[in-house]
């Protein structure tokens, strides 16, 4: 077994981007990773792609993306882990590495959901969970998931509107300062209160929109990283975890078991405090897929007690200078979702942050521990990946 | 009926499609112009339309009993275990053939949203309230119908078996007390 370091990243702008194809997409990422990293394709010896699909017409798109990346013929899969399946083509190419089967690979995350129109795509997202029970009969919608988790936590915790509504305010200002960020755009809390329901008690502006986007790291053992950089970023912990299909056969609507599961995981292998974890991480991307989520993954990943993520969004501490910067990107919010891509794309955005390369200095979190975690929840807490980076290598 | 909610759809589709024949008379491709961009989109000839045929003969006595009104879970004798969504198998104990149980009595009400951007092959219902409420053992989630200054978490309900319209099928929702 080996450290396993991130030696190139790479990153497509998010958005409506009609203007190229699904693998067209893809090596706008690919090719900036490949770059960074000072690679050849020949190099990369196994690559994984996260990418959920369905909306977009290609069923294998590994393979699609291999033949115009020119990674043919490495060792490939389509990684599905729902919305966190970049995180887990993450995971894929990371155990390679670690385990010593490879010497560098590659994940690429990429999605295009422009590829249908917007009601097919809210349809397909509905019938993720368990269809027959969930959707067939009851129409559920992701955010109508979402919203179940709100009404439950506002009713134990007196969670308002307008608290959400400074989430989504929060991700839009730093999105604003994002060049790769769907929305690059301030949005202010009276237009966040007006915005129209989406899914009680969820409004339009308490959504991640409907994006395409492509994003990719190149990762090399420790062996192989010293040669190709002297920054590389380790992956120095990662924690998994899954929850029930049936949101019914959950117990509680305020937490997602699954991320706890997989902080635990997390803290526990890099001997982070569990009372106090963000006194030793730097910056944080959790999963905004909907406003609430990012006030849950607060209390799940110990930033705050439960009941007290609402606390956290509501003094502002997860802006940069808070308790601990989270979103600085954007977040799924304003940086847009592109299902498959958003795993990697925290990846690319931690990375870059660790090393002092946010796009904008407005969104450089201060680096004190040289640490930064990825919080990414497939589906409504279906799949769980929790991811610390490190500028300090594993062991040390 | 089914066929009436598919034709619906069906003649959307076919007034799009007008339009395409149109264009693809007129300049020989199936590319068009996005309104907002102006980026050509290859318009797909080929269509997929996707119903699925999904086994339920392990569980037919849940349909059966439905027929007659009554919501089934299923419980393992062995380790006292109630599934519903009902399951013929226990992964626990390794051992089939369930007990059937119905779920009956007051449920509780444990959280709900109201949808109001629906999937297109909801989009023919008004906005419609789902919620997941607890049975003892089981949670169900479905519809939630009743008087809309009930609705709320805590609020008690109570399964109802009844026919879905327009589809005409019976199903079941939970109806605030
Ligand atoms: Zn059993």
């Amino acid at each position: 077994m080996t450290n396993v370091a991130i030696i190139g990243t790479g990153h497509s702008k998010f958005g409506s981007r009609t203007d190229v194809n699904l693998q067209e997409l893809a090596w706008e990422a690919v090719k900036q990773a490949l770059e960074e990293a000072n690679v050849e394709q020949k190099d990369i010896q196994y690559f994984s792609v996260g990418n959920v699909g369905t909306w977009s017409a290609e069923p294998l798109p590994a393979v699609v993306i291999g033949e115009y990346c020119n990674l043919t013929p490495s060792g490939t899969m389509r990684v599905e882990a729902a919305c966190a399946s970049g995180s887990a083509a993450l995971r894929e190419a990371y155990l390679a590495v670690k385990s010593g089967e490879a010497d560098i690979a590659m994940a690429i995350g990429v999605e295009q959901m422009h590829q249908s129109p917007n009601p097919t795509v809210v349809e397909m997202i509905g019938r993720a969970g368990n269809y027959f029970w969930e959707f067939e009969n009851f129409g559920l919608t992701f955010p109508g998931y979402y919203a179940l988790y709100a009404t439950a936590y506002m009713n134990r915790y007196g969670l308002k509107e307008e608290d959400l509504g400074k989430i989504a305010v929060k991700a839009h200002h730093y999105g604003a300062m994002n060049p790769y960020a769907h929305f690059q755009k301030e949005i202010t809390m009276e237009e966040y209160l007006k915005s129209r329901p989406v899914a009680w008690p969820l409004k339009l502006l308490d959504s991640s929109p409907i994006t395409d986007g492509a994003a990719a790291v190149v990762l090399a053992s420790e062996e192989v990283a010293n040669k190709y950089t002297d920054s590389p970023v380790w992956i120095e912990a990662q924690g998994v975890g899954s929850g029930t299909a049936n949101l019914s056969r959950r117990t509680d609507f305020t937490t997602i078991e699954a991320a706890r599961m997989a902080a635990e995981q997390v803290y526990r292998r890099a001997k982070i405090n569990m009372d106090s974890p963000w006194k030793e991480i730097d910056v944080a991307d959790v999963h905004d897929c909907f406003t609430i989520a990012e006030i849950i993954a607060y209390e799940d990943l110990r930033f705050a007690r439960r009941g007290e993520g609402l606390t956290l969004a509501r003094e502002e501490q997860t802006y940069i200078g808070g308790r601990i910067p989270v979103n600085v990107d954007g977040g799924l919010k304003a940086k847009g979702h592109p299902i498959g891509a958003t795993g990697v794309s925290m990846a690319v955005s931690l990375a870059r942050q660790l090393l002092y390369r946010a796009p904008n200095k407005g969104m450089q979190a201060e680096i004190r521990n040289g640490r930064a975690l990825a919080h990414n929840v497939g589906g409504t807490g279906h799949y769980a990946y929790v991811t610390l980076f490190s500028t300090r290598r594993p062991g040390l | 009926m089914i066929s009436d909610v598919r034709d619906a759809k069906q003649k959307e589709i076919a007034e799009v499609l007008k339009q395409l024949d149109m264009l693809t008379k007129m300049t020989g491709l199936p590319v068009y112009p996005e309104p907002k961009t102006g980026n050509p989109l290859w318009s797909d000839v080929r269509e997929l339309d996707l119903r699925y045929q999904i086994p339920v003969k392990r569980i037919s006595k849940f349909f059966d009993e439905l027929k007659k009104g009554k919501v089934l879970a299923t419980r393992c004798n062995k380790c006292g275990t109630v599934y519903f969504p009902p399951q013929d198998d226990c992964p626990k104990c390794r051992t089939s053939n369930l007990e059937w149980k119905e779920v009956q009595g007051e449920g509780e009400l444990l959280t709900y949203t109201v949808i109001s951007v629906k999937p297109p092959s909801f989009a023919h219902y008004p906005d419609y309230v789902v919620g997941i409420a607890r049975f003892g053992d089981v949670s169900v989630t479905a519809w939630v119908e009743g008087p809309r200054e009930k609705l709320r978490v805590g609020s008690k309900v109570r399964l109802d078996v009844s026919k879905r319209e327009p589809e005409g099928y019976i199903t079941y929702r939970l109806i605030l007390l």
